[in-house]
């Protein structure tokens, strides 16, 4: 049970706002969350692939990672931010590089090109403001506010769930077959880390994605597959798409101007957005598939 | 000639006459069974714990001489006012429509003569029940009948219903017999149909959801009355949680013993957890999230005695509700009917068929000739006398260990007769220190 | 003319205001502004003052408001007037899910579209939609009028039972128990007050009527596959 937000740029202009504009709206959905926060941000890419990678114990597991992944894979970008660390390495060290960190002990939050995820537990404020999350800017991004229902509030619990590189997943609401649907995906060697019914939305969809399916594809899937109630929010490389459960009854609702589109559970996280009062605003049809791709 | 011996006829366990009778009652007729009162199998019980008592270690109190508390007080969270009641019992919410105008009347009387609330149901509040009940707690439910401002602002409480006992996940249902006018009107519904209500809320789905409702509610009455949320014995450990998370100052946690008016029998025999085994978890929730006793746990579903009601605030309750015992207390299934209760095919104790109107004891029925039965003042006594029973035998255990508060008992003063009722309610079993799943062993 | 901004004053505070009015009804006209999304605003009021919202709010507003007059120059979220008894609340823009659920009196005004489970439960409410509405309205709707001048989503009047529904535009689909009904001459007297009171642009022959076949009003066997 939570909040979802999301904000895909159409004026390349407004990318260093990005961030801003996000955590406002993040902050604004902590009544719907207050457990814990995330967020996936899609930078420009380019430069190979990020890891996104995060440590309970960042003092101890973050010093001398940057000289020890030198060492093994030669040079590679590292940011550190708080809890969460950002390697840029050359895209045929990917699965080189995911030994080394897990090896480490490190959790893998995703991976991508363009990228980056973000996730604690805390008030939305306070997890923004441990990344930095205003003064990030990029292409795209989603957030999530969580209020945990049936599995841990933990970090590995908090959303965006991501399960394929630059992919990733929020969600409001709760499914109803996921166990079920979670045994399917493990039978086809697809492996899920909690037991949080969203991780099994976005397993799904990176599953069917892997199999052949376009994004639009994969969200139809779900109308199918997946049993309860939900609006999902995913995150893909070059933009994002929402779909709703045929009851539709978990909050969903979209403006769109010439500069953006915008998703969110409440209309209240809108209302900084610029040029929201001309906005179009409406609420995403039952059984319905959306995307927005650049 | 000696006969050859043969073997005795013997009845399928499987296919017992009971089954049999289901069968060919469904075969018959094409509708599953329809009917009140809660879950009849049996499940592990308050009866399974048993109290240590006090001996060298510990020491009583005299009855009569030494105080033994009983006031609770509900919606000491976030209410300006909240619910004082002298007693850890209350009557839990029961519509009229599934009950008389008169029986209405005659809880609010036996209730406040205790000193404690009675509640409303899926009908609406009425001038009965609100002129005899010093303290009502107002029903929110899903079907809204008779919601309006007006009673929202008379209600000492709200008690925002997710779902009950003996049917969580499911709807209310009033069948066509009993939608008098009375009951139609306060409904705005025709005359005599049959009422299938919601299971969910029209306007809200969700903990996330229900924040917002409750801060509407709040808004609405000015912050003054506590906000309860009912819920059924489903996942208590989350529901509780969720609860909490949402604001809610009450949690009423109602298991599968808990009563309903009409309901298929497949729900109430099949869906939800016993009372015994819901608390533990309830109370676990609230302890971590640093909230036992700052939000209530009303726990109701198969209490008939202050032994019932000592051991759930041993568990961690902090207070009990009833429904079922409440309608025995004023005559529901009395003895001096029986002849009636043959005529509807059964026999006092099982009359179950609630929906039908036809309740001989005048409780569960609109019937006007029916209704009059039930003297209101003399049923109303009779609930009082119960209640204060009930009491008196929660303060007496309490007292034998050595508690000056009955909200002082706790799970250690308690040992189980077996795995089961161990299991559930985590108490050693009987001569061990040990149940099973405690940790450490 | 009173200023409510909530920019500076809280929720509470704004709400008490308007419902402390009751009994001192010499102040009638009420502005809020800066709602900007804010749940529950103007909830609870029962007294005849009329109340203007400068812009969009979320849930609730104007929840079972009695007497009074709410115009919310914006869009709302979920459950606007939710429980209604009396009055009017008028909204320039869309409404969200649940508009007018389990309304028991007075006109809800909706200039724009409405989502889904418009009129769930409405219990005696008049509820005009100028634009379009979403799928399951009317669910259960037992008392009232719903007057819908665009087109209405899938599964109308879905278990309907004596509320009244006109649709001037498409159907997508009816519900279970929901039919067409013959327009007589008391309904289009019931609609061109409506239209009327609603200031919208239509006459009443526009419309059709739909409303329940009460076939599900008591169990029947053969009735099983609307289960």
């Amino acid at each position: 049970m939570c909040g979802i937000v999301g904000l895909f740029l159409k004026n390349d202009e407004m990318r260093p706002q990005l961030g801003a504009m996000l955590t406002d709206m993040l902050i604004t959905m902590t009544d719907r969350g207050p457990d814990s926060a995330g967020i996936a941000i899609y930078g420009t890419g380019g430069d190979g692939v990020k890891i996104t990678v995060q440590s309970d114990d960042p003092a101890t597991d973050f010093d001398g990672l940057d000289a020890a992944l030198t060492d093994a894979l030669g040079s590679i970008g590292l940011r550190i931010a708080d809890t969460h660390a950002i390697l840029t390495l050359p895209a045929d060290k990917r699965d080189a590089a995911i030994n080394l960190l897990k090896a480490r002990g490190l959790r893998i939050m995703g991976v991508g090109e363009a990228m980056e995820i973000y996730k604690e537990t805390g008030l939305p404020r306070d997890v923004a403001a441990r990344f930095n999350l205003r003064d990030m800017g990029g292409s795209h991004g989603i957030g999530h506010t969580r209020m945990a229902t049936e599995s841990a509030v933990t970090t590995l619990g908090a959303h965006p769930f991501s399960t394929a590189d630059d992919q990733c997943l929020v969600h409001n609401g709760s499914l109803s077959n996921h166990n079920q649907m979670r045994r399917r995906l493990a039978r086809k060697g697809v492996v899920t880390q909690t037991e949080n019914d969203t991780e099994v939305g976005a397993a799904y969809i990176s599953s069917r994605i892997a199999e052949g399916a376009t994004l639009g594809e994969a969200l139809e899937g779900t109308l199918e597959d997946l049993d309860g109630f939900f609006t999902f929010v995913t995150g893909t490389r070059n933009g994002f798409g929402v779909v709703r459960d045929p009851i539709a009854c978990k909050p969903a609702v979209m403006a769109e101007t010439g500069d953006y589109v915008a998703f969110a559970s409440e209309y209240r996280a809108f209302a900084d957005l610029p040029g929201i009062d001309t906005a179009k605003v409406w609420e995403p049809e039952p059984a319905t598939v959306y995307f927005w791709e650049r | 000639m000696d006969k050859t011996p043969q073997t005795e006829p013997r009845q399928s366990w499987t296919f017992s006459r009971e089954v049999n009778a289901e069968i060919r009652r469904a075969a018959a007729t094409g509708i599953y069974d329809i009917r009140g009162g809660g879950a009849k199998r049996r499940v592990p019980h308050f009866d399974d714990l048993l109290f240590l008592g006090a001996s060298m270690s510990r020491y009583p109190l005299e009855g009569y001489r030494e105080k033994c508390d009983t006031s609770v007080t509900l919606g000491t969270r976030f209410a300006k006012k909240p619910i004082e009641l002298k007693i850890p019992i209350t009557i839990a919410g029961m519509s009229f429509g599934a009950l008389s105008g008169q029986a209405k009347e005659a809880l609010g009387r036996g209730a406040t003569m205790a000193g404690t609330s009675t509640t409303t149901g899926d009908g609406g509040m009425t001038e009965e029940e609100r002129g005899h009940s010093e303290k009502l707690v107002y029903q929110y439910l899903p079907s809204r009948y008779g919601m309006n401002l007006h009673d929202l602002r008379r209600a000492d409480a709200i008690e925002i219903v997710v779902g009950q006992g003996a049917k969580p996940g499911g709807g209310g249902m009033l069948l066509g017999q009993k939608i008098t006018e009375r009951v139609a009107g306060m409904r705005d519904l025709p005359q005599g149909i049959d009422q299938r209500s919601a299971c969910r809320h029209p306007d809200w789905t969700g903990p996330d959801d229900l924040e917002i409702k409750i801060l509407e509610l709040r808004e609405i009455t000015g912050w003054q009355v506590p906000i309860y949320i009912k819920v059924g014995g489903a996942r208590p450990y989350y529901d509780t949680a969720l609860a909490v998370k949402a604001g809610a100052d009450v949690v009423v946690l109602d298991g599968m013993q808990g009563g309903t008016a009409a309901t298929q029998d497949v729900f109430i025999e099949h869906v939800g957890q016993p009372t015994l085994a819901c608390i533990r978890p309830a109370v676990q929730a609230l302890q971590d999230l640093g909230m036992h006793r700052e939000v209530q746990l009303v726990v109701s579903g198969g209490i008939r005695s202050g032994a019932d009601v000592a051991k759930a605030l041993a568990l961690g309750a902090d207070a009990v509700a009833i429904g079922t015992a409440a309608l025995v207390a004023l005559g529901d299934n009395d003895p001096k009917w029986e002849a009636e209760y043959q005529a509807l095919g059964t026999t006092h104790g099982a009359y179950d068929d609630w929906h039908e109107g036809r309740d001989p004891a005048g409780i569960t029925t609109q019937h006007p000739e029916l209704g009059a039965r039930l003297d209101p003042v003399a049923a109303g006594r009779r609930l009082r006398n119960y209640l204060n029973v009930m009491t008196l035998e929660c303060q007496t255990l309490a007292r034998a260990c050595g508690k000056s508060h009955v909200l002082n008992l706790e799970p250690e003063d308690l040992c189980a007769l077996t795995m089961e009722a161990a299991a559930m309610a985590k108490v050693p079993l009987a001569g061990t220190d040990w149940y099973p799943g405690k940790p450490g062993f | 003319m009173q200023s409510l901004d909530m920019a500076a004053t809280d929720l509470r505070e704004v709400n008490a205001t308007l419902q402390a009015q009751a009994a001192q009804t010499n102040q009638t006209e009420w502005v809020i502004e800066n709602p900007r999304g804010s749940h529950a605003v103007a909830v609870g009021l029962d007294a005849p003052i009329h109340v203007t919202v400068k812009g969009s709010t979320g849930y609730y507003c104007a929840g079972m408001n009695a007497q009074a007059t709410v115009h919310v120059q914006g869009s709302v979220g979920p459950g606007v007037a939710e429980n209604m008894m009396s009055g009017e609340v008028i909204i320039d823009g869309d409404a969200s899910q649940y508009a007018g659920a389990t309304g028991h009196g007075g006109l809800l005004n909706i200039k724009g579209n409405a989502s889904s489970r418009c009129g769930i439960s409405m219990k005696g409410i008049d509820i005009v939609v100028h634009g379009n509405i979403g799928h399951m309205s009317a669910f259960m709707a037992q008392k009232g009028n719903l007057v819908v001048l665009g087109d209405a989503g899938d599964a109308l009047g879905d278990s309907l039972y004596e509320a009244r529904l006109f649709v001037r535009g498409s159907v997508k689909s009816l519900g279970a128990d929901c039919i067409e009904k013959e327009m007589r001459p008391e309904h289009l007297e019931i609609l061109a007050d409506l239209l009327t009171r609603a200031g919208a642009d239509a006459t009443p022959e526009e419309f059709r009527r739909y409303g329940s076949a009460r076939k599900l009003y008591n169990f029947n066997i053969d009735h099983i596959d609307e289960y």
